[in-house]
């Protein structure tokens, strides 16, 4: 295998609490060194004034594969995802058939070998066939490969299987991961309830729905000492709900998806589809409270959430078009935008939310450049101006509503397993 | 047949808009101008029962997702006055029973050459996807809970046949506002020319947020109806809730039913509207949807001078 020498960049790895302009050696597939000065290699990649960032994970992304291949394949998603600088994804199992068996992991773990993008880890059913009734065979599924469980945009409604799921996962330390939506309140639901809602007369779907469950979830998290992770968190009572429960040392970690740090339920007056989502845009003191929860560590990741959606299904009324955004290509320029820019959080701590966090809730070796570690890396250019263009995405989607946005910030070199993708 | 009369030859001064979609974004000064011109025509046509060739040589499609009687009624018979062709397009038999796109559908129709589309949905902003996506001209017959512009302006229009102007007037909207698309229209076009707006109803249909349109919130009628100038009642949207947000029809009808008790502490003069369909013993007693008070036929009398004017003003403006 060859060398590389990324030359002269900032290194940032929140895992090692490293912040300093250096080069960094990668060899053999694993970091060599990352004090390199003008060590030689086959390979040169001059980073001067950009970001050395251990691989970019995003935790939360529908592939849609098997089943919904319309919508996004394994391989296009995972080109998506090299395209917006993630070395790994974690993938849900809202597939056809839902990934509840091992021969589902494998499969997708095949196709994403063969595809030979970026890493794909399968978060797996945390109930048989998604149905909300009895635990899929979780011990199976970890032998499997599965780094977590969850039921992907379907909440766990009954409480009684989500205590079985956080006792019996501890047998094996691996994360729940659920949705918190209390159906009851949000059925037929298409945007955020408020004024926007009142006045387009669009069937709401309001923050108690979310706080209810994030509070139930939370408190049967205390009560069996398993691990939490909220998906998808969007709003502020939600958040004061985690913030108590960090401080008794709960085991919860939370998430957010850029489009709720990025737009209001403002856009939804244009009546776009693409602006359909779920959990749905939010008002703007929704946004605020969530920005003030990622600076001070409330919210532990940031993940895309990316759900593509075939153009036909989204060309319907609002009514009547599913949720959901393509986001991987978009997720680190919102981040740098939205947060580092404006000084909300430092690159440090983005990098912690896009990275070391998620490697460490899923448990996997990777969020780290430590040397000895795989060689996933991620090369930033913070100061690259960009336009959104959903038309030259490499997902086999474009149902986002951000086409023709500005961004500034980028990955401009994408390196998975001391091999350069990008 | 008669004449155009000569201040219908052009469109007015302030139009400029290809579709009507709402009411929110229209000026009191277009509104005021599609009021106006509803009236000449209404005048012209001898109550809307004479011909006009305003509109020969123009095709309109009616499109109607959700059920209507009036309204289509109402869009087709306007059309004809004016000499437009006015053609039915009914959703159950059509190709959106075969799983077509309302935009594909859309668009075949307009491929035949169509000025007009005229469209319910019961989706809020398929009239604006349509608008987007279209070369001709939308008109928005109701799009679910989000509004109903030609409605909103055929109640204004009724009041101010009967008051000479809105400025001033208190106009109280009754019963399910969270789903009603009238309620809309009404706040919007009745605030812009000036009028006090009360929305009443039970607190699990009327809530507080309201207020933040500029409107009155009010869960009593009794506390109100002796200042009101107009009752606007409308129906209750079933259809559109899941559990029924009142214990029971009989409860609404007690608390919220216009009827000759209540008749009795209104003002003399008060107007009792409703955009229908009404239920009769719901929101109004028959005594009073029949009184003399009530102007029910009137609106939809005017439904059709409205109408008029709405193809009118976006057909013309469109070329």
């Amino acid at each position: 295998m060859s060398t590389i020498l990324l030359k002269n960049g900032r290194l940032i790895d929140p895992s090692q609490q490293i912040d300093r302009v250096t080069s960094v050696l990668l060899k053999d597939g694993v970091v060599a060194s990352i004090d390199a000065g003008d060590a030689s290699a086959d390979h040169e990649i001059d980073v001067t004034g950009k970001i050395i960032a251990p691989g970019l994970i995003d935790m939360h992304v529908q592939l849609r594969e098997p089943g919904w291949e319309e919508d996004e394949a394994i391989a296009s998603g995972a080109a998506s995802a090299i395209a917006g600088g993630f070395t790994s994804i974690a993938c849900l199992p809202n597939t056809e058939p839902p990934l509840d068996t091992p021969a589902g992991i494998e499969y997708v773990r095949h196709q994403a070998n063969r595809a030979d993008k970026c890493n794909v880890y399968v978060i797996a059913c945390v109930s048989s066939g998604r149905k909300g009734e009895q635990l899929s065979e979780i011990g199976t599924l970890v032998e499997a490969g599965a780094v977590g469980f969850s039921d992907a945009s379907k909440p766990i409604s009954n409480p009684e299987l989500l205590r079985r799921a956080l006792e019996y996962t501890q047998m094996f330390d691996k994360p729940v991961l659920n949705r918190p939506e209390l159906v009851e309140l949000t059925h037929n639901g298409v945007m955020h309830d408020g004024m926007v809602s009142l006045v387009l007369g669009l069937a709401p779907l309001p923050v108690e729905a979310e706080e209810v469950m994030a509070a139930r979830d939370i408190c049967l998290a205390e009560a069996t000492g398993g691990r939490l992770h909220l998906m998808s968190v969007s709003c502020s009572g939600t958040i004061e709900i985690l913030r108590r429960a960090k401080v008794r040392d709960v085991g919860v970690t939370a998430e957010i998806h850029p489009c709720n740090f990025s737009l209001t339920d403002e856009a939804l007056r244009s009546f776009n589809p693409n602006c359909k989502v779920n959990p749905p845009l939010r008002s703007a003191d929704h946004l605020e409270a969530c920005i003030a929860a990622l600076a001070d560590g409330t919210i532990d990741v940031i993940s895309s959430g990316h759900a593509p959606r075939a153009s036909e299904k989204k060309m319907h009324e609002m009514t009547d078009a599913p949720f959901g955004m393509v986001s991987l290509e978009t997720t680190l320029g919102l981040t740098s935008t939205k947060l580092v820019q404006p000084g909300h959080l430092t690159w440090s701590q983005a990098i912690e939310k896009l990275s070391t966090t998620p490697a460490r809730i899923l448990g996997i070796p990777k969020g780290t450049l430590a040397v000895g570690a795989d060689a996933d890396v991620t090369v930033i250019d913070p100061e690259l101006n960009w336009t959104v263009d959903p038309a030259n995405y490499l997902s086999r989607s474009s149902n986002c509503p951000l086409s023709g946005w500005e961004l500034t910030g980028k990955a401009v070199h994408v390196i998975v397993g001391g091999v350069v993708k990008m | 047949m008669i004449e155009l009369p000569p201040e219908l030859e052009s469109p007015p001064v302030p139009w400029t808009r290809r579709h009507l979609l709402d009411l929110e974004s229209l000026t009191a000064d277009e509104i005021t101008t599609a009021l106006d011109v509803a009236q000449r025509f209404k005048e012209a046509t001898k109550d809307c029962k004479v011909k006009l060739p305003a509109l020969a040589g123009v095709t309109s499609v009616n499109l109607f997702f959700e059920d209507s009687t009036r309204t289509r009624t109402s869009f087709s018979l306007a059309a004809r006055r004016l000499g437009a062709d006015s053609v039915e397009f009914s959703a159950s038999s059509s190709s959106v029973s075969k799983g077509e796109t309302l935009l594909d559908t859309a668009k075949t129709i307009e491929s035949m050459k169509i000025d007009a589309m005229v469209i319910r949905h019961r989706s809020p902003g398929a009239p604006q996807m349509l608008a987007k996506n279209l070369d001709c001209s939308v008109i928005n017959a109701g799009d679910g809970p989000h509004e109903h512009p030609t409605q909103g302006l055929l109640d204004i229009l009724t009041i101010r046949q009967h008051r000479g102007s809105i400025t001033g007037l208190t106009v109280a909207l009754v019963g399910d506002i969270a789903h009603s698309r009238t309620a809309r229209s009404n706040i919007w076009g009745l605030k812009k020319l000036g009028a006090h707006v009360i929305v009443c109803g039970p607190s699990t249909l009327v809530s507080k947020q309201w207020e933040k349109l500029g409107v009155e919130v009010s869960h009593n009628l009794d506390d109100i109806v002796a200042r009101c100038d107009v009752l606007n009642l409308l129906r209750i949207q079933f259809e559109r809730q899941y559990t029924r947000p009142f214990p029971s029809v009989r409860e609404y009808a007690l608390l919220y039913a216009m009827n000759r008790e209540r008749m009795c502490r209104a003002k003399d003069d008060i107007l009792i509207m409703a955009p229908g369909p009404i239920n009769r013993g719901v929101e109004v007693t028959p005594d009073v949807a029949d009184g003399s008070q009530s102007v029910i036929l009137h609106q939809v009398n005017n439904g059709l001078a409205v109408r008029m004017a709405a193809l009118y003003l976006v057909t013309k403006a469109s070329r």
